[in-house]
C-alpha cells in the first residue's frame, strides 16, 4: 500500500516501511532530508554513489546491491560501510529514493 | 491493490534500520568443499554483514578448500550423490560429467551477478566479517598460513572458535 508522508517539506508518497515509490519525487534535496531522518549528512561521496544508484535503477528498473555498487561506482565495500553505516544497502537505497534491494548478494 | 491515503499523523514515516549496533552475533561452521556447498555460508554470512550483525566463519575439514589457496578458486560441483539434478544418477560418473556440471554452476552462478568464491570471500572480509581457519584441518594437511587465503585472521582450535563465539547464533554447513 502507498501512503504520503512529509520529508524536510516535501510530500512524498512511499510504502508501508517508508521506502520511497514514486521514483520521480527525488531530488538531491530531497535526499539530503531523507539522511537527515537516518542520521546521515550526505557528502559528495555519498552523492555519487546515490547518483549511480538512481541511473541503475533506471536502466534496469530493480535496486543495485552493494556488490553492484561497488562494481559501477569503484567505490570498495569498506567505504559504503562507512557512508552508510550498520546496514549500508538498505540505506543507500532508502536515501536514493528507491526499494530495497531484492537480491541477496 | 495500490491505493492513495493521507498519512494519518504528521510524524513522518521513516523506515526503521534498528539500533546503531547490535549485539546480534552469527558463527556459520563451513564444513563442506564442493562448489555448491561453499554458496550457502557465503551468501548467509553476507547477508548477515549486510544487516549490521558480527559474522564469524569456521572452515573446517572439507570447508577448508574454501580458504586453501590452491583449491579456493577451483571447487568442483558433482550430480554424484545429488538426486536435486533430476539426471540419471550414472551419468554422473562419466569422465568428463564433473568439469561440465561445475561448469554450467559456475555459469549460472555469475549471471545473476554473484561472485566467485575468492572474490566473495574478499566481499565478506571487506565488509567486516571474520575468517578462521581449523586447527585440526591444516595439521592433517601440513598446511599453514602462508598456504591460506590472505583475509584469513588465524589457524585456531575447535576450543578457540567455541569460545570466540559465546552467545552466537550458530550455522553448520
Amino acid at each position: 500500500m502507498t501512503t504520503t508522508t512529509t520529508i524536510g517539506g516535501h510530500d512524498v508518497h512511499v510504502d508501508d516501511e517508508g521506502f520511497l515509490t514514486s521514483y520521480d519525487e527525488w531530488d538531491e534535496e530531497l535526499a539530503r532530508a531523507l539522511g537527515a531522518q537516518i542520521g546521515l549528512e550526505l557528502t559528495t561521496e555519498h552523492l555519487s554513489v546515490l547518483r549511480f544508484l538512481r541511473a541503475d535503477f533506471r536502466e534496469h528498473g530493480e535496486t543495485a546491491t552493494l556488490r553492484r555498487v561497488t562494481a559501477g561506482t569503484g567505490v570498495p565495500t569498506r567505504e559504503l560501510f562507512a557512508l552508510f553505516p550498520v546496514k549500508p544497502a538498505k540505506k543507500m537505497a532508502y536515501v536514493a529514493g528507491l526499494p530495497k534491494p531484492r537480491g541477496c548478494v | 491493490m495500490t491505493t492513495t491515503t493521507p498519512a494519518p499523523t504528521a510524524a513522518p514515516l521513516v523506515p526503521s534500520f534498528g539500533e546503531d549496533k547490535t549485539d546480534r552475533k552469527l558463527a556459520i561452521i563451513c564444513s563442506k568443499g564442493n562448489l555448491d556447498m561453499a554458496y550457502p555460508g557465503l551468501v548467509l554470512a553476507n547477508a548477515a554483514l549486510g544487516e549490521g550483525i558480527e559474522t564469524h566463519l569456521f572452515f573446517t575439514f572439507w570447508g577448508f578448500e574454501l580458504v586453501n589457496r590452491k583449491t579456493m578458486g577451483d571447487l568442483k560441483f558433482t550430480m554424484l550423490g545429488n538426486t536435486a539434478t533430476h539426471m540419471p544418477q550414472g551419468l554422473g560418473g562419466l569422465p568428463w560429467m564433473t568439469t561440465l556440471a561445475t561448469a554450467r554452476l559456475k555459469k549460472s552462478i555469475a549471471e545473476i551477478g554473484v561472485p566467485e568464491v575468492p572474490e566473495f570471500l574478499q566481499q565478506i572480509v571487506d565488509s567486516g566479517g571474520h575468517l578462521w581457519a581449523c586447527r585440526m584441518s591444516a595439521d592433517m594437511q601440513h598446511l599453514g598460513m602462508d598456504d591460506l587465503y590472505e583475509g584469513v585472521e588465524a589457524i585456531i582450535s575447535a576450543a578457540d572458535f567455541i569460545e570466540m563465539t559465546d552467545g552466537a547464533q550458530l550455522l553448520f554447513i
